[in-house]
C-alpha cells in the first residue's frame, strides 16, 4: 500500500485538522464528536441540512458545507457510517428553529445511525425530517437486498436542497424537494481498479489488468457484471443505457448530466466519457441543460467513473443555478 | 451458581480481548462479503468500553450493560454499532438494578438483546446476520433454564448453539447489509456478524466456567 498517510488510525482526524486549517472562512470543525459545521451556524429561521457518511468519499460530504449547500457534515471512519452522537450534536448545532433535514444515503449503517440520531434530536424538541437517497440503478431493487445504494444524486440533492433552505423554505418543502431529486435522479458507476481501505492495507477486491466492474458501489461493493475492459465510449453507453431505461425519461426532457470520477481517474478521461454520454443523451431526445464534471463522490483511489442523470424542471434548475460557496462547489458568489 | 457483577465485568473485559485477538480474522471475513471494516470497528468500540468500564464498575449490572451499549453506539459506527449497541442496551434494561444474575436472568437478557437487534436491524433467521447466531443461543438458554440445567451446562449448550448458528450462515444468501449486494456470490462465506456474536457467547462460557467443559 502506497498512500500519503501517517497512521491509518489517525487519517480522519488529520484530514479534519487539515480542513479546519484550510477553510476557516467557511466552516468550523468540531472534535469528539466529529462534525464539520458551516461558519456562523445556526442561522435563525433557516432549515439546517445535515448529511454524513463514511470518510473516503471526499469531497462528499465535508467539502459541501457552506453557503447554499450543507450546514453540517458528519464524517465516520473510512467507509463506516458515523455515529448518532455526531449527528445529534451536528443537528443541534445547525438548528435555527426551522427544523433540520437529514440527507441519508441508503446503506444499512447510515440508516440505523441516522434513525437513532433523529429520535434523539426529536426527544430534545428539534423537528427532524429524513430523506433517504437511493439512486444506484446497478442494484436490482428487491426485498432480498438492502435496496438501491445512495450515490451521485446525493451531491445534486445536497446542492439543490441547500439552495432551497437558503431562501427560507420550510422543512417540509425542503424535504419534498429532496425527495423529488431522488425520484428523478438515477446513477450507475464502474471501476477500473479497486480502492484500498487504509486500515485493511490491501485492495478491497481484485480486478485483472484487462478487467472492469460495471455497476460498482462507492465502497467497492460488487456491481452487475465483471467483464473485459472496453473503450470509454462503450462504457459510457453501458452506463447511460441502464440509467435512461430505468427512469422513463421522455423526449424533450431537460436533464442535468453529471459525470463523476471515483478518485483515481483524471479529469481528461471524465471529459472523454462526458463527450459520449452527452451524445447518447441527445440521441435519446434529452436536452442536457446543466452538467457537472469532476470527482465529487469518490471511493478513495479507485479508478473509474459514475454517471448521474437528473430530470430537471424550472424549480430544480433555478435551485441548481443559485449561488453556492463551499470548499468543493462554488459559483455565483 | 450465579453470575456476579465481577463475573459480568470479567466477561466484558474478555470480550474486548477476544475481539482484539480476532480483529484480523473478522476483517478478512468482512472483506470477503462486506467492506472489510467489521473487525476494526468493533475492536475500536470494545477498546472504548474498556476505558469506560471503571466508571461503572460499582454500579448494577443493568447500568454496566447499558454503558457498554451506549459506548458501542457512539464509537463503532456502521451497522454493527447500532446493532451491538441495541443488544447491550436491551440486556441492560432487563437486568436493571441487579447485582447478580441467575440462569433465568441471563437467558432473559440474551433474549431481550436479540429482540433489540431484530427491532433495529429487521433481520429474520436465515438472513445471514448476527441473528443467526443469537437466536439459537437465546432459545438454548431459555430451554436450559426451564429444564433446570446448571449454569455451566446451560452456557455450554448456548455456546454450541451459537457456533452451529454461525456455521449455518456459510451456505446462506445474504439478505441484509452490504453483503446482500452480492446475492448468490455471498454463498460459501461465513457471516462476520454471526462470527463476532458467537465469539461473545464463547467468551461467556470460557469466563464463567473456567474453561472446564
Amino acid at each position: 500500500m502506497k498512500k500519503l498517510i501517517n497512521e491509518p488510525e489517525h487519517i480522519v482526524y488529520e484530514e479534519l485538522r487539515g480542513i479546519a486549517a484550510a477553510h476557516p472562512d467557511l466552516v468550523e470543525v468540531h472534535f469528539d464528536p466529529n462534525y464539520i459545521v458551516r461558519k456562523g451556524s445556526p442561522l435563525k429561521g433557516k432549515v439546517g441540512i445535515v448529511s454524513g457518511g463514511g470518510s473516503g468519499h471526499e469531497p462528499m460530504h465535508g467539502g459541501f458545507v457552506g453557503h447554499g449547500m450543507l450546514d453540517a457534515a458528519c464524517p465516520g471512519a473510512v467507509f463506516t457510517s458515523p455515529t448518532p452522537d455526531q449527528m445529534l450534536e451536528a443537528t443541534k448545532g445547525v438548528n435555527g428553529g426551522a427544523g433540520v433535514l437529514h440527507i441519508v444515503k441508503n446503506y444499512t449503517g447510515d440508516i440505523m445511525n441516522f434513525e437513532m440520531a433523529a429520535d434523539l434530536a426529536r426527544d430534545e424538541g428539534i423537528e427532524v425530517e429524513s430523506v433517504v437517497i437511493n439512486d444506484d440503478v446497478a442494484v436490482q431493487d428487491s426485498l432480498y437486498t438492502a435496496g438501491r445504494r445512495g450515490v451521485g444524486a446525493t451531491v445534486l440533492a445536497e446542492k439543490i436542497c441547500g439552495a432551497a433552505a437558503e431562501t427560507r423554505r420550510s422543512l417540509k418543502d425542503v424535504a419534498n424537494i429532496c425527495r423529488k431529486v431522488n425520484d428523478r435522479g438515477r446513477s450507475m458507476g464502474m471501476a477500473l481498479t479497486s480502492c484500498i481501505v487504509p486500515h485493511a492495507g490491501k485492495p478491497t477486491f481484485s480486478l485483472a489488468e484487462d478487467e472492469m466492474e460495471i455497476g460498482i458501489g462507492i465502497h467497492g461493493e460488487p456491481g452487475r457484471i465483471r467483464m473485459k475492459l472496453a473503450p470509454a465510449d462503450k462504457i459510457a453507453e453501458m452506463l447511460m443505457t441502464s440509467i435512461i431505461s430505468d427512469l422513463p425519461y421522455k423526449n424533450g426532457d431537460e436533464v442535468l448530466l453529471f459525470v463523476n470520477g471515483m478518485g483515481g481517474t483524471p479529469l481528461m478521461e471524465l471529459y472523454v466519457v462526458y463527450n459520449k454520454a452527452h451524445e447518447i443523451a441527445v440521441k435519446s431526445g434529452l436536452k442536457v441543460t446543466r452538467n457537472l464534471i469532476g470527482s465529487y463522490i469518490t471511493s478513495l483511489e479507485m479508478a473509474g467513473c459514475s454517471i448521474t442523470l437528473l430530470k430537471l424542471d424550472d424549480e430544480l434548475t433555478r435551485l441548481w443555478d443559485a449561488p453556492v460557496k463551499t470548499a468543493a462547489l462554488r459559483w455565483g458568489m | 451458581m450465579r453470575i456476579s457483577r465481577d463475573d459480568v465485568l470479567n466477561w466484558i473485559r474478555n470480550c474486548a480481548a477476544a475481539v482484539a485477538d480476532n480483529k484480523e480474522y473478522l476483517i478478512q471475513l468482512d472483506s470477503d462479503i462486506g467492506d472489510g471494516d467489521h473487525g476494526a470497528n468493533i475492536h475500536r468500540g470494545f477498546q472504548a468500553v474498556l476505558s469506560k468500564l471503571p466508571t461503572v464498575a460499582d454500579k448494577d449490572i443493568g447500568t454496566i450493560f447499558k454503558t457498554v451499549g451506549f459506548t458501542l453506539i457512539s464509537t463503532v459506527g456502521g451497522a454493527s454499532g447500532p446493532l451491538y449497541g441495541a443488544l447491550f442496551m436491551q440486556m441492560g434494561t432487563v437486568t436493571a438494578g441487579k447485582l447478580e444474575l441467575t440462569l433465568a436472568d441471563w437467558a432473559a437478557a440474551i433474549e431481550a438483546g436479540l429482540n433489540g437487534v431484530i427491532l433495529r436491524g429487521k433481520a429474520i433467521l436465515g438472513d445471514k446476520t448476527m441473528v443467526d447466531a443469537l437466536m439459537p443461543s437465546a432459545k438454548a438458554l431459555h430451554e436450559a433454564s426451564i429444564e433446570g440445567k446448571s449454569l455451566p451446562d446451560a452456557l455450554r449448550t448456548c455456546a454450541r448453539a451459537a457456533e452451529k448458528g454461525m456455521r449455518n450462515t456459510i451456505p446462506l444468501v445474504a439478505k441484509k447489509g452490504r453483503a446482500s449486494y452480492l446475492g448468490e456470490r455471498s454463498v460459501g462465506h461465513q457471516d462476520p456478524g454471526a462470527t463476532s456474536s458467537n465469539l461473545l457467547l464463547q467468551v461467556a462460557v470460557r469466563t464463567w466456567t473456567n474453561g472446564a467443559s
